[in-house]
């Protein structure tokens, strides 16, 4: 499904970032860290309106001619973001929101450990596993 | 077809809000058909009435409701009018809506009967039949009636309504609403008026009614054919043009919205049969899109409809882009008459992409490049289309709905450029020149609407593609407006982006000096927010533009930085590396040396003190131990590594000890934290330096309780202000280290030649600690040739201590207390400090007479080191002189500490030199110590307390006299006491006969002994006796040698017995015992028993007599106390009789009786007191309180009573007061002392009293 799946720290560092063919590593870190500037201009542009309901899934932060890239941004501003190839076209909004979901499920589980020292990149196994299931679902698809 | 190109509203009307203004444009080609009777004159009559027909239909709107639950909407209808033919009317299967006719009308302006009947209502006949035969049923008949008409067939006049009724019957039948009258429609009356009125109503009711009826069949027929898109040989592009044809409809209607969404439909539509084709799913009809693409001269939206396109379409001979262009194009239009240019840009942006995924999907064979012309065509295509519908300041406020297609028009550009040789530092090749033609030539000719536009896209592309500096320049201007925008709306990392992309341009044009600016700035953010690989890449592009420009330094500082950076291979990471190792080597020119900051060579991870206080005596070795954590991928050898000292002179004397390093937790080891690296987890930059928390504790300075704690921050300063920290350490390329030089006077930890390995690296030095003081840390050094790499701050500071100490002699008890009397251990410490102590140094302790040293043979003195370790043990030799006890030690070295133990005893004092009052406190006799060391002589005060309270008293029984002493033990230790002695000092006559049994007594812990002694004499007692109590005393369990004495001496005086009491009792007259309840007689019998001695004065002689019952079983009554005036002569007695009551039966003691002294005051003398006068109440009350404290309230006020009656007779009020003193001890003897009398209870017995206790 997806091809880069990031987490973003409220400071806007990656606490997470994997994608898929990895020689194109550096082009997804580029892809997503000028998301954040969409997702600012969303995050932003909400609180103005709406105050503290606001919806976590931002939608399609930006087109590019081969990927797409959604937004999600949790309550304490972790941001995540996904990139999905634009031919990837069987993929609906709604399942990109269950990805998203599952995605903060599993951040929140990373978080509940004791072990796990905020604002530390994510280290956890059941995340990887959890983004990998999203990934390997690209491969069955193409 | 040209009808359509009329359609087309001037451009400036296109925005026009009221859609009514535009409604006349619109609407004029209206399909309405209209009849016209013939070959009556009437073309005349229509085209008169023509004109405010057309004008007055769309006047009034109408509300259509529509199927499928749409939501009803006014709309305006205008009609066109066409002559009647019968090869108009639509045959079966027509897919025109636009030239369909919704109404047939029927004009007559027949009013005579018999012309109708011979050629009207055949015409009529035949109109109706040739309608029915098309099927339609939307038809009117209008019969216009005019006076003119009436006046001319005056003659054969029928009334008028029967022409009407005649036609209504005819073709009318039970459809009287299809026949309409309008009457003198050229005359200005209100009849006239009415009827128009009507008759529009009417025609607007029915056209719609049609309209309704035929647009609904229409999407019927539209939905079938679109249900048959699975059926082999259908067409999709057929199909477009029949839902285009509804788009249009609405289009006329001003209905832009519903037209989009026929628009949006065929779009969504076509889509889908990619996405399908894409899942191998392919239809036959899309075989003709799949062409190869020979044409990418971009979107065209300056025209509301491109026929050429459409014809295309209609054709089936329209390429992909053909298709998509014109779709947009469409809907583009649609979106600008709906004001909604900013869906334009979002949805162009869609479409670019799309277009591009579609043509990889359908795997069309598209020359390299094409799309990319298309693309940017394109791109400016839209944006033109867009200023050109928008003022300067809205497009300003909203460049984020334009800038992605800038930035994409300038990608594609980019790529162009590159495609065509265009971005290098040479010319374009034979080759890149040709597939530059080839572009072009797909480009085809410019459009004639933009022929004399100066800026138009096809200029730009054909312009930009014709030579490298225009290419430059064109590329300059589109990524600069496309970062201006981003930086205006704030999507600064987008800005970033593009400027990186301009930094890559150029440096591939060999312009790395503009480059890096651009590089610089993306760096910083990407370090700023942690982004490691960004970071890299960077850097790496950095390190190119810096070793192109020749700026050593940075870029031996950025390849420091990139070896030590994880991201790379090690291959790459080696690279940097020797490029440091060989600068470094290279150079023989001393001067140019390069500083870099340590930080991108190695870390700093460990300090380590040995010994861990970190705090050592001048002199001493201390090692410091650093962790260094190397980041470099290769061994690098390091000729000298360096650290700075700061020196200060210590101030706070000579204890440096008490100054240590109590903070740390792990004494004596200082870790650094420094996350700072690119190579490190970013988190940790970003996260800031960790919290260091220390715990406080506020004790009281009394008496060391607790009386706050808390948790306190110790660097707060870094972590407030994190935000200016973070970039700090990390962007050495945009700030070089500050130059630090070295000063070669200072001090420093160095060592020469280490080699340190990747990783973790332990480096030993040894602190200089020659001078007393304290030593900081400050920078770190490492010298690699011709690079030096500086550590500027070493933080957490980093300090040891080297302390001078005096030497320090204290004496202390070996146990606590030190007991007066009894030879005690005393500990002496000699702490030597700097001083080394020689052989035949002597400590010279002066001799005091009531502590003296014991001597002992065997006194050893223990010598221990620093750390506590026993060094060695030596004899101590002591010599006693008469004044001095010389004590020599042994030779010890500086710092270490010697330890002995010396006897001494503390003889106790006896009683007559102490104070009285001073009974348990110790004594302190002083010593004075000369040390080798010092010219001043130390006082030493040690406490020893007297093991024993002494107290005395005399007992008397008549004249008989016994001395009674009490020994009281205060201390811990248990005595056994010997040889208890009492002696009289003066009076030799005087016999102390001992009546003390026992030798030898225990005397334990906080117990007492008592001794008595009976005083016996012979001719007189003496007045005054001077008494000296000893014994001896050894701590049990001792032999008797141990026997210490003590001494007490006290004096008693007035020792004889001076006047003999005696009290009886005597029941009331006539009973044989007392009763209680009735009163009885006290006698109280005063008898002097000695001659007055010399010196004592008649006023001695006065006494007073108090009786007083403490325990409340006595009522007295009447005088309680009374004056006696005794006579001076043996034997004298007086008798007071009182009168009292018992309160209680039982045995009862007497009432106390206190004899006391009567001192008139010296005022007073002159006034005699009158012998059998009561003394002032006042002071008997004081009386009362003295002796009867614990007297209940009823007692006092049955005394009360007898005061009131006694203070009846009182005298001399006003004079000074006598007073009363206590006889001393022993000069009364009471003999009826505790006697106790029986006492009856009262007859009347009821009254039970019970008192338990």
């Amino acid at each position: 499904m997806a091809v880069c799946i990031a987490v973003i720290a409220k400071e806007n560092y990656p606490l997470y970032i994997r994608s898929v063919p990895t020689q194109n590593e550096l082009k997804f870190h580029y892809t997503v860290h000028t998301s954040l500037d969409v997702v600012e201009e969303k995050i932003s542009a909400v609180g103005k309106s709406l105050g503290d309901q606001r919806e976590l899934y931002l939608g399609l932060l930006y087109p590019t001619e081969d990927y797409k890239v959604y937004g999600y941004v949790t309550n304490s501003k972790v941001k995540f973001v996904i990139v999905v190839d634009s031919s990837n076209t069987s993929l609906r909004d709604n399942e990109i929101r269950s990805m998203f979901r599952k995605l903060h499920n599993s951040f929140t589980d990373v978080m509940c450990n004791p072990f796990h020292n905020p604002g530390d990149t994510i280290q956890s196994k059941a995340f990887d596993g959890i983004v990998s299931g999203m990934m390997v679902q690209t491969a069955s698809y193409t | 077809m040209a009808t359509f190109a009329d359609f087309s509203p001037p451009l400036s009307s296109r925005l026009a809000v009221t859609p009514v203004v535009t409604a006349h444009i619109e609407l004029r080609q209206s399909p309405i058909s209209y009849l016209l009777l013939r070959g009556a004159g009437d073309q005349g009559l229509f085209t008169s009435l023509y004109t405010s027909l057309a004008q007055q239909l769309p006047r009034e709107p109408m509300e259509w409701r529509r199927t499928y639950g749409r939501a009803p909407k006014m709309i305006h209808l205008e009609a066109n009018f066409v002559q009647f033919k019968e090869e108009l009317l639509p045959k079966e299967g027509n897919k025109a809506l636009l030239t369909f006719p919704f109404l047939h009308i029927y004009w007559t302006d027949c009013c005579d009967t018999e012309v109708y009947k011979g050629t009207v209502k055949e015409d009529m006949m035949r109109w109706q039949n040739s309608l029915r035969a098309h099927g339609s049923a939307d038809w009117v008949i209008i019969v216009v009636e005019t006076n003119d008409t009436k006046k001319k067939n005056k003659t054969n006049i029928l009334p008028r309504s029967s022409i009407v009724d005649k036609i209504r019957s005819d073709f009318c039948n039970k459809q009287n609403d299809r026949c309409v009258v309008l009457s003198d429609p050229l005359k200005d009356s209100s009849r006239s008026q009415e009827s128009w009125n009507s008759l529009l109503l009417k025609l607007r009711t029915l056209l719609l009614m049609s309209f309704t009826k035929n647009l609904g069949r229409f999407e019927d027929d539209m939905r079938t054919l679109r249900e048959k898109r699975t059926q082999p040989g259908w067409s999709f592009c057929e199909y477009f043009m029949v839902q285009e044809e509804l788009a249009f409809v609405f289009e006329m209607l001003q209905q832009f919205e519903d037209a989009l969404v026929q628009y949006d439909e065929l779009d969504a539509l076509f889509t889908q049969y990619v996405l399908n084709f894409g899942a191998g799913d392919t239809a036959n009809w899309l075989g003709s899109f799949c062409a190869p693409v020979c044409s990418w001269n971009g979107l065209l939206l300056r025209r509301p409809i491109d026929m050429e396109k459409r014809d295309g379409i209609q054709r089936g001979e329209a390429s992909l882009l053909d298709l998509r262009s014109y779709l947009f194009s469409r809907q583009c239009t649609l979106l600008i008459f709906l004001l909604r240019p900013w869906e334009v840009t979002q949805r162009a942006l869609e479409l670019l992409h799309n277009c591009v995924q579609e043509l990889r999907l359908l795997e069309v064979s598209v020359l390299e490049g094409a799309l990319d012309c298309w693309v940017f065509l394109s791109c400016l295509e839209v944006l033109h289309r867009i200023e050109g519908c928008c003022d300067q300041a809205q497009l300003a406020a909203n460049c984020s709905h334009t800038v992605g297609l800038w930035a994409y028009a300038t990608d594609k550009l980019k790529s162009l450029g590159e495609l065509c040789g265009l971005v290098s530092e040479k010319r374009p090749t034979s080759e890149d020149l040709n597939r530059t033609v080839d572009l072009l030539a797909g480009l085809g000719d410019e459009r004639p609407e933009t022929v004399n536009s100066l800026q138009s896209p096809y200029k730009k592309l054909k312009e930009a593609l014709s030579s490298v500096e225009a290419f430059e320049r064109h590329y300059l201007e589109l990524s600069h407006a496309a970062m201006e925008m981003y930086r205006a709306i704030g999507r600064l990392r987008s800005a970033r982006l593009v400027g990186k992309s301009l930094a890559e341009f150029y440096m591939k044009k060999g312009d790395p000096e503009r480059a890096e600016t651009f590089l610089q700035e993306a760096l910083k953010s990407y370090v700023s927010e942690g982004w490691s690989l960004p970071v890299t890449h960077t850097r790496k592009q950095i390190a190119e533009c810096q070793k192109l420009l020749g700026r050593t330094e940075d870029y031996l500082q950025t390849s420091a930085l990139l070896a030590g950076d994880v991201n790379l291979t090690t291959e790459e990471r080696k690279h940097f590396c020797q490029e440091i190792l060989t600068f470094a080597d290279k150079s023989e020119d001393q001067s140019h040396k390069v500083t870099l900051s340590m930080g991108v060579f190695s870390q700093l991870t460990r300090l380590q003190f040995r010994p861990a206080t970190a705090s050592v005596h001048s002199g001493a070795v201390l090692q410091v131990e650093l962790t260094l954590r190397c980041l470099m991928p290769v061994a690098v050898h390091i000729q000298q590594l360096a650290a700075s000292i700061h020196f200060d002179l210590e101030r706070g004397g000579t204890n440096g000890r008490s100054k240590g390093n109590q903070r740390q937790t792990n004494p004596g080891t200082v870790e650094f934290h420094q996350g700072n690296s690119s190579a490190g987890p970013p988190s940790s930059s970003a996260a800031g330096p960790p919290l260091e928390l220390d715990e406080i504790q506020d004790r009281s300075p009394s008496d060391n309780s607790l009386n706050s704690t808390g948790v306190v921050c110790k660097n707060t300063h870094l972590v407030m202000r994190l935000h200016d920290n973070i970039s700090l350490p990390d962007t050495p390329n945009c700030v070089s280290p500050p130059a630090v030089t070295i000063q070669e006077g200072a001090q420093m930890l160095k060592v020469q030649d280490v080699t340190l390995e990747p990783g973790n690296n332990s480096i030993l030095f040894t602190a200089p600690s020659g001078q007393p003081g304290t030593y900081t840390l400050r920078q770190l050094y490492a010298t690699v040739g011709q690079v030096q790499f500086v550590l500027p701050h070493i933080y957490p500071s980093v300090q040891y201590e080297v302390y001078s100490q005096e030497p320090q002699l204290t004496v202390e008890p070996l146990s606590e207390p030190l007991l007066a009397g009894l030879p005690q251990m005393v500990k002496f410490t000699l702490l030597t400090g700097h001083y080394a102590v020689k052989k035949g140094d002597a400590l010279q302790l002066s001799n005091t007479d009531t502590m003296p040293i014991l001597p002992s043979t065997s006194c050893t003195a223990r010598i221990s080191n620093p750390t506590a370790e026993l060094v060695g043990e030596s004899a101590l030799f002591i010599q006693s002189s008469e004044k001095v006890t010389s004590i020599s030690l042994p030779a010890t070295p500086p710092y270490h500490t010697v330890e002995f133990l010396l006897e001494v005893l503390c003889i106790i004092p006896s009683g007559s030199d102490r104070p009285a009052n001073e009974s348990p406190a110790g004594v302190c006799p002083q010593m004075s110590i000369d040390c080798p060391w010092s010219i001043y002589s130390t006082l030493l005060a040690l406490t020893f307390y007297i093991p024993f309270k002494t107290k005395h008293s005399l007992l008397s029984a008549g004249n008989r006299k016994y001395i009674q002493v009490c020994v009281q033990n205060m201390s811990d230790v248990n005595f056994t006491l010997a040889e208890v002695k009492l002696a009289e000092k003066q009076h030799a006559s005087l016999e102390l006969q001992s009546l003390n049994t026992k030798t030898q007594q225990l005397l334990c812990s906080k117990h007492s002994v008592f001794c008595l002694w009976e005083v016996r004499w012979k001719d007189d007692l003496p007045s005054c006796l001077q008494c000296v109590f000893s014994a001896n005393f050894s701590p049990l369990k001792q032999d008797v040698s141990a026997f210490k004495p003590f001494h007490y001496q006290f004096q008693l005086e007035r020792v004889t017995t001076l006047y003999s009491v005696r009290a009886e009792i005597s029941p009331p007259a006539g009973e044989q015992h007392c009763r209680s309840g009735f009163l009885c007689g006290l006698e109280v019998c005063i008898t002097r028993l000695t001659e007055p001695a010399e010196g004592e004065m008649a006023e001695d002689s006065k006494t007073d007599t108090d009786v007083a019952d403490s325990s409340s079983n006595w009522a007295v009554c009447g005088k309680s106390s009374g004056m006696v005036l005794m006579p001076m002569v043996a034997d004298a007695t007086h008798k007071v009789q009182i009168e009292v009551m018992p309160l209680f039966a039982g045995h009862l003691p007497f009432p106390k009786i206190k004899v006391l002294k009567y001192l008139p005051h010296t005022a007073a003398v002159a006034i005699q007191p009158d012998p059998d006068s009561c003394v002032e109440n006042d002071s008997l009350s004081l009386l009362d309180k003295a002796l009867d404290d614990q007297g209940d309230t009823a007692s006092i006020r049955s005394r009360g009573s007898v005061h009131s009656v006694g203070s009846g007779d009182q005298q001399q009020k006003g004079v000074a007061m006598p007073r009363l003193e206590p006889f001393s001890p022993g000069q009364v003897f009471n003999h009826s002392h505790t006697q106790q009398v029986l006492v009856l209870p009262a007859t009347d017995d009821h009254i039970l009293e019970v008192n338990a206790t």
